[in-house]
């Protein structure tokens, strides 16, 4: 009989444990909606002025002029999207390159010095990423590689102009600068992943090893080159100092890439302490919300893809 | 022995991890349209061995095999003899079953396309002629658009079989095919090799002794990367040559 009662005892205060468990974890998640509730509704408080007085026209308006209180967020939003656009053309084929390199042509012997300079890459605080873009990359665009694009490729619209050195082009070199290091790392990672006897399988049917990349370790690691891929992605549209550094932050609208623009995050970082009036800092917090608002439309419609995406899931 | 009854000839074939070597002096020929079996105690070389007849080491640096390895009428091991071409003749079944990520129809439409089929007519027949090679064309013809890996271990299994025959190989190699599988699976996939064997050449690792006496008509024994004996399989297990064969297949070691 005691010994029956011993054991329920125990039994109770494990049950118990369980439940205290279960709750704490529960509210731990409950945390994370609830900082992202408060974030937007947060902003969309501070931000009112601005969104009472100009409504829908603020995102497609091109006007910013503080002195007479017209504000409106097309040339920032334009210029984070166009920045980030070429920042992910030049980054996504050099990461692939090196992930495959690193995961299937290596020797063994480079595989660890070069991963961990990919590593150390990505630790580089990105203020050195934005002085070494001014002091370094603007210069040679500058003097060479802008005047050669504009001689042969100026009567392309975005190829036009003078060669500044700096500008959306150049932003969006430093910024794919700054997320190869985070995609190459990731994607190898996902490369490394698949089975070996997979891969031979493909092997052992005749593919070649490129064969073998792009329709089994790619389709294979999919989720996970996603995933990469949108970490870069998300790091590049919200990136700050590196991009104000070589943006140019003119508050410009051009069809140039070559031109100076802004972005949204480069803008509040530079405007905000100044910004005087309500108008002027409700307009500069709605610009935070637009960025917040395309960020998340970025990630949902990633993990929207991945649900709907051919193969069906893999469990 | 007829030259031309042989699927493989292997003489005197040695392989190398690096500096290590694991596999001495192997020979033995492969019959056509026979089923043989490598058995052997654990790390005795049985996988290395049969990876050579695709080259599939060549994949990795540092290991290297040196000898001859004869399929149809080239040296597998020579370096001229294309690799593409060669797996091509020789298919390959793993241990646990590789489905491609990708539908039920393309894990075998894929292995054709590589090889120039590209009507989609001619692809439908193959993979149905595939599919209903390897048995599995019933349970499956009404999810070929479904994700391979969504059918079950054994299903998986008889579509990486189904991929290899779709492209008509002279030689399919299979890895201890049915270790991952359960009894059911196993016995529908031996009665797969049987038949199998009227059209292909087949050779299969396995740790079951009971399966290689079942499904071979040639069991060679390995230990400690030599070829201890290779025979028919009948007189392997009733009547060894070998002290070391019987030992093993008696269960006293091993």
């Amino acid at each position: 009989m005691t010994e029956k009662t011993v054991i329920r005892g125990g039994r109770g205060g494990a049950a118990l444990a369980d439940i205290l468990f279960r709750w704490l974890s529960f509210a731990l998640a409950a945390t994370i909606v609830c900082l992202f509730a408060a974030f937007i509704v947060i902003l969309i408080i501070e931000a009112w002025p601005a969104i009472s007085a100009f409504g829908l026209k603020f995102p497609f308006s091109s006007e910013w002029n503080p002195v007479s209180e017209r504000f409106g967020a097309l040339v920032p939003v334009v210029g984070t999207l166009l920045s980030t656009t070429v920042a992910m053309l030049i980054a996504l084929p050099i990461s692939f390159g090196i992930a495959f390199f690193l995961a299937e042509i290596s020797p063994h012997w480079l595989r660890g010095p070069v991963g961990t300079a990919i590593e150390l890459l990505a630790a580089i605080p990105s203020i050195v990423y934005g002085m070494w873009g001014l002091f370094v990359i603007a210069p040679l665009l500058s003097g060479y590689v802008e005047p050669w694009i504009i001689a042969h490729l100026g009567y392309i619209p975005i190829f036009s102009g003078p060669p500044m050195g700096i500008g959306i082009l150049t932003a969006g070199m430093v910024l794919a600068l700054m997320v190869i290091p985070f995609i190459a790392a990731l994607t190898r990672d996902v490369f490394m992943m698949t089975p070996r006897n997979l891969k031979e399988a493909a092997y052992g049917l005749g593919a070649t090893r490129f064969e073998v990349v792009r329709d089994v370790m790619i389709p294979y690691g999919k989720k996970g080159i996603v995933g990469a891929v949108f970490l870069g992605l998300g790091r590049a549209l919200g990136e700050t100092m590196a991009v104000t550094f070589v943006i140019g932050n003119a508050h410009n609208l051009s069809w140039s890439l070559l031109a100076p623009g802004n972005s949204i995050a480069s803008m509040l970082a530079n405007e905000f302490t100044e910004a005087d009036g309500v108008l002027y800092t409700a307009s500069l917090i709605e610009l935070g919300l637009i960025l917040f608002v395309i960020t998340f439309i970025v990630l949902g419609s990633a993990q929207l893809w991945l649900r709907s995406g051919p193969g069906g899931k893999r469990r | 022995m007829n030259e031309k009854d042989m699927a493989v000839s292997v003489n005197n074939l040695d392989f190398f991890y690096g500096e290590n070597q694991v596999l001495f002096g192997n020979s033995l020929n492969i019959h056509r349209n026979r089923v043989t079996a490598f058995i052997g105690p654990s790390g005795c070389g049985k996988s290395t061995h049969i990876r050579c007849y695709n080259r599939m080491f060549g994949l990795y640096k540092g290991q290297r095999a040196s000898g001859e390895i004869i399929i149809d009428g080239k040296n597998v091991l020579d370096p001229s003899t294309p690799e593409l071409a060669l797996r091509r003749k020789v298919g390959m079944i793993f241990q646990k079953p590789t489905p491609f990520p990708m539908s039920v129809f393309d894990n075998i439409a894929y292995g054709l396309k590589l090889h120039g089929v590209k009507k989609r007519t001619d692809l439908e027949g193959r993979v149905e002629k595939a599919l209903k090679g390897a048995a599995l064309w019933d349970e499956v013809k009404d999810l070929l658009h479904k994700g391979g890996t969504a059918l079950s271990g054994g299903q998986q299994q008889r579509l990486c079989i189904a991929r290899a025959i779709a492209v008509e190989p002279e030689v399919i190699l299979m890895d201890e095919p049915c270790s991952a599988l359960d009894p059911i699976a196993t016995a529908r996939v031996e009665e797969l090799i049987e038949d199998l064997k009227n059209r292909f050449t087949i050779v299969i690792v396995t740790h079951n002794m009971q399966q290689a006496a079942r499904v071979s008509d040639y069991t060679a024994y390995m230990y400690l990367g030599r070829m201890v004996e290779f025979g028919a399989t009948a007189d392997i297990f009733t009547n060894p040559a070998q002290k070391e064969t019987e030992d093993y297949i008696t269960g006293r070691f091993g």
